[in-house]
């Protein structure tokens, strides 16, 4: 088998960027993603471009095709494993394929993080991202009357890329103070730009923005008829509520990156600023564990300019690192590219303090209403688990299912440790994926060592 | 001050805590976690009497297992099922020593001719030489087990009879002179009567800090689970002759035995991996490896089902394999109830209600000889 110089999991920003830096400098690599092309969440494009074009999409499919001349990128490929072997890393993906490398990349970016409410079951109630995904990845308006809601600026290109498909938005509810973005200092330099586009978009649309709103319950018989929308405190406390009719609810509260892969090889994790666990990196975008490097969301949520950058810094560094001992801090990489980092490390720390995730929503919930959604556990089951001894996320999962079931807690792992107390711990899936018994038996491998 | 200070709210210390609260004792139950945080939290919930050599702990296994039904039928909500183990043979050979222990045994049991396997585990594979039907194994949600006989145990003996305190560390004891009077803890001392060691793979640990040896050990598993079946494929807990043979062997190599089932949740279990690497938590994607093998080669039906977790664990391993049941003379006052290696959730009961005995003076139902404290010699397998 082909033993590659580097095994990037992960075809984002931050993994094509990670890539290609290293392609570019003589490794041999192989870039590993799930879709059917290179892209991961932001640029999860159809071969047509889509309208409005998406920022930077130009720039990003020039780097793919650089990529794909240099480097093996294998599409349609979901990793479920990784092992550590004597002389590097064997990347097992779904089907049997599996992929040996020295060195490691994790760029597995990051998913939505939705919250629960009262009827986020139905059908017709999406994740932002998902809405997002349908749109630029199949062209699909994800309904006719769509509402958008949650918190964070990612409402907005999602809330102007469906107006502009044809979507009728009745209103986008921001459950935080969307003052927070024109005040910061960074904020106001950087992405209010971006944001005053998306907001001018709407605002030519008639699409209504509201901050401190948020919706707090969907209804409908069979699937989604009318959402109620309310006017929140600063701590998400219902103040009053209204009905508002509409087929689809887009929703989500930020982003939890997807850190399995790092977790599996026992690399160390911690707390973003909002407590959200992430991977631990160095100046160089090595993790703690020897021949493992991260980049983009996993190491923290900070969007794709600054995933682009920790993958060329990775590149870097990767690069540098061959053949020799390990690389002292960031060796080979550029200053200007470690300062721009740092800014864009700055703006992202500034984002998730400006829209952070407020208590209040618990309020929103009944007894009966659904946390986990795999294993149908009501917030009732949750409260039954603390009263019977848990006391924080797994115990509370042990206790009440919650979390257990085929999305392993990817959907309510963030809610269940609100609910259950304790923090937000790393999640533990020694399988990333749902891999069949035939394929985990015929996995080839070497016996451990007795 | 309580009567009985029990360290540890997994399943051994929530039945030691339940017996002592019905015997008429105040209890209260430590622990640095939740409650079934430890290794109660990472097993199968086996009940089993058919994996028991004839002696003393099969005579344990035995009076537990009359206990589990009792607290199923009293408070239950722990998903007791009473659906039965299925040892299989591979070879005639090995189905002979299976039909030679079960006489051993003495215990209901059915010897099932390889034509007969089908009849009671239709996907069972073909070429089995044929097994062996226990009909007293069972099966609880351990969780739920050890978190239900604490909740029933504090409704039901009268009020503050059983306390719950989680998230306290035990960091050592109080004496007076050589007798252990309570503990100190994170949350300062608490006296007691009496101390039930009941810190499971960390009871060796526990016993240290009271200055005597408990030669407790890790010895890890794995249990890999699978998506939830839209119908039951597996009926009975269903194990190879091998599991037998593992579960009683020292090595501290990698040993593993097939051993499936499906739970209510509509999901399927299978284990059983043995080794002994102290408290290593990194997932081993070769021992997995083995697990499925094993599973599909005794249930084809199971290869294109897919596994969606996995979780590892502790057994606490004694050299001799029995547990340490009883009050400890090196340290009057104190008394242990640890070192169950992988029977720890089906010996449970018949644990707490043998020391209940002991702390309230009566002469317990079975002889704790066997599970005395101090009788490893000092050193031995270390």
């Amino acid at each position: 088998m082909t033993v590659y110089d580097l095994a990037v999991v992960g075809g984002g920003p931050a993994g094509v960027a990670g890539a290609l830096t290293a392609a570019q400098r003589g490794l041999r690599v192989v870039l590993v993603d799930s879709g059917v092309r290179p892209g991961g969440q932001y640029f999860r494009h159809r071969d047509v471009p889509d309208e409005p074009a998406t920022k930077g999409f130009e720039r990003f499919a020039r780097q793919v095709r650089a990529l794909e001349d240099r480097a093996d990128v294998m599409t349609r490929r979901q990793v479920w494993a990784v092992t550590r072997e004597d002389d590097g890393f064997t990347v097992h993906c779904l089907g049997g394929a599996a992929v040996r490398s020295r060195r490691l990349l994790i760029a597995t970016g990051a998913h939505d993080r939705p919250l629960p409410f009262p009827g986020w079951d139905l059908p017709g109630v999406l994740t932002a991202g998902g809405a997002q995904a349908l749109l630029k990845g199949h062209g699909v308006v994800a309904g006719r009357r769509v509402v958008v809601a949650g918190t964070g600026p990612f409402l907005l290109p999602v809330a102007a890329g469906l107006a502009a498909a044809g979507a009728e938005v009745p209103g986008v509810y921001e459950a935080n103070g969307g003052l927070g973005l024109a005040r910061h200092p960074l904020l106001a330099l950087d992405k209010a730009g971006e944001a005053a586009g998306y907001l001018a978009a709407l605002a030519r649309r008639r699409v209504p923005y509201r901050t401190r709103h948020a919706v707090v319950a969907a209804h409908g018989d069979r699937e989604l008829e009318a959402v109620t929308v309310a006017r929140l405190d600063r701590d998400w406390n219902v103040l009053s509520a209204r009905r508002v009719p509409c087929d689809t609810l887009a929703t989500g509260y930020g982003f939890v990156p997807q850190l399995d892969l790092g977790v599996q090889l026992g690399c160390a994790t911690r707390p973003d600023a909002d407590g959200t666990p992430v991977l631990s990196v160095d100046a160089a975008q090595r993790t703690t564990v020897p021949g493992v490097w991260a980049a983009g969301e996993p190491t923290g949520v900070g969007g794709r300019h600054l995933a682009e950058i920790e993958g060329r810094v990775a590149g870097l560094s990767i690069a540098a690192a061959r053949g020799t001992a390990p690389a002292t801090r960031a060796a080979g990489v550029p200053d200007v590219l470690l300062r721009r980092r740092t800014r864009m490390r700055a703006f992202a720390a500034a984002l998730l303090a400006a829209y952070p995730v407020k208590d209040g929503w618990r309020g929103w919930l009944r007894d009966d209403t659904v946390v986990c959604r795999c294993e149908e556990v009501p917030l009732a089951g949750i409260r039954e688990a603390r009263e019977l001894g848990a006391t924080d996320a797994r115990s509370a999962k042990l206790l009440s299912r919650a979390g257990m079931g085929w999305c392993q807690g990817r959907v309510c792992a963030y809610p269940v440790a609100c609910l259950a107390g304790g923090g937000q711990a790393a999640p533990r899936r020694p399988i990333a994926q749902p891999v069949t018994l035939a394929d985990l038996a015929e996995l080839t491998l070497e016996e451990p060592h007795d | 001050m309580s009567d009985v200070i029990v360290v540890g709210a997994g399943v051994v210390g929530a039945a030691c805590a339940y017996y002592a609260a019905r015997a008429g004792l105040d209890v209260t139950v430590l622990d640095r976690g939740p409650v079934a945080g430890g290794t109660t939290g990472a097993g199968e919930g086996n009940v089993l009497v058919s994996d028991k050599e004839p002696g003393p702990e099969l005579e344990l296994a035995l009076l537990s297992s009359r206990l589990w039904r009792e607290l199923a039928a009293t408070g239950g909500g722990f998903e007791y099922e009473p659906k039965g183990g299925l040892v299989v043979a591979e070879t005639p050979d090995v189905q002979e020593r299976l039909v030679e222990l079960a006489a051993e045994q003495d215990v209901p049991h059915e010897v099932v001719p390889a034509d007969g396997l089908r009849a009671l585990e239709p996907e069972l594979a073909g070429g089995l030489a044929g097994g062996v039907h226990y009909p007293q194994d069972a099966q609880v949600q351990p969780m739920l087990a050890a978190a239900r006989l604490l909740r029933h145990g504090a409704d039901s003996f009268g009020r503050g009879a059983l306390k719950v305190r989680l998230g306290v560390t035990v960091t050592g004891f109080t004496r007076s002179g050589d007798r252990v009077t309570g503990v100190r803890t994170s949350e300062g001392d608490m006296l007691a009567g009496a101390v039930v060691n009941a810190a499971g793979t960390w009871g060796g640990e526990l016993a240290a800090r009271a200055g005597v040896t408990l030669p407790i050990l890790p010895r890890r598993g794995f249990i890999l689970v699978t998506e939830p079946l839209p119908r039951p494929l597996i009926r009975h807990k269903v194990y190879t002759a091998a599991y037998v043979t593992n579960v009683a062997s020292d090595s501290a190599g990698l040993e593993t035995s097939a051993v499936v089932e499906g739970t209510p949740a509509g999901t399927v279990l299978i284990g059983a991996s043995r080794e002994r690497v102290g408290f290593d938590r990194t997932t081993s994607l070769p021992v997995l490896s083995r697990l499925a093998a094993q599973a599909v080669a005794l249930f084809p039906a199971l290869r294109e089902v897919r596994a969606i977790r996995s979780y590892c664990g502790f057994r606490p391993y004694c050299p001799d394999h029995l547990p340490v049941i009883g009050a400890d003379p090196r340290a009057p006052g104190l008394h242990h109830a640890c070192g169950h290696e992988g029977a720890g959730i089906g010996l449970a009961p018949a644990t707490g209600h043998l020391l209940a005995q002991v702390l309230t003076g009566r002469r317990p139902d079975l002889d704790l000889w066997p599970f005395r404290p101090d009788r490893f010699r000092s050193g031995e397998d270390r």
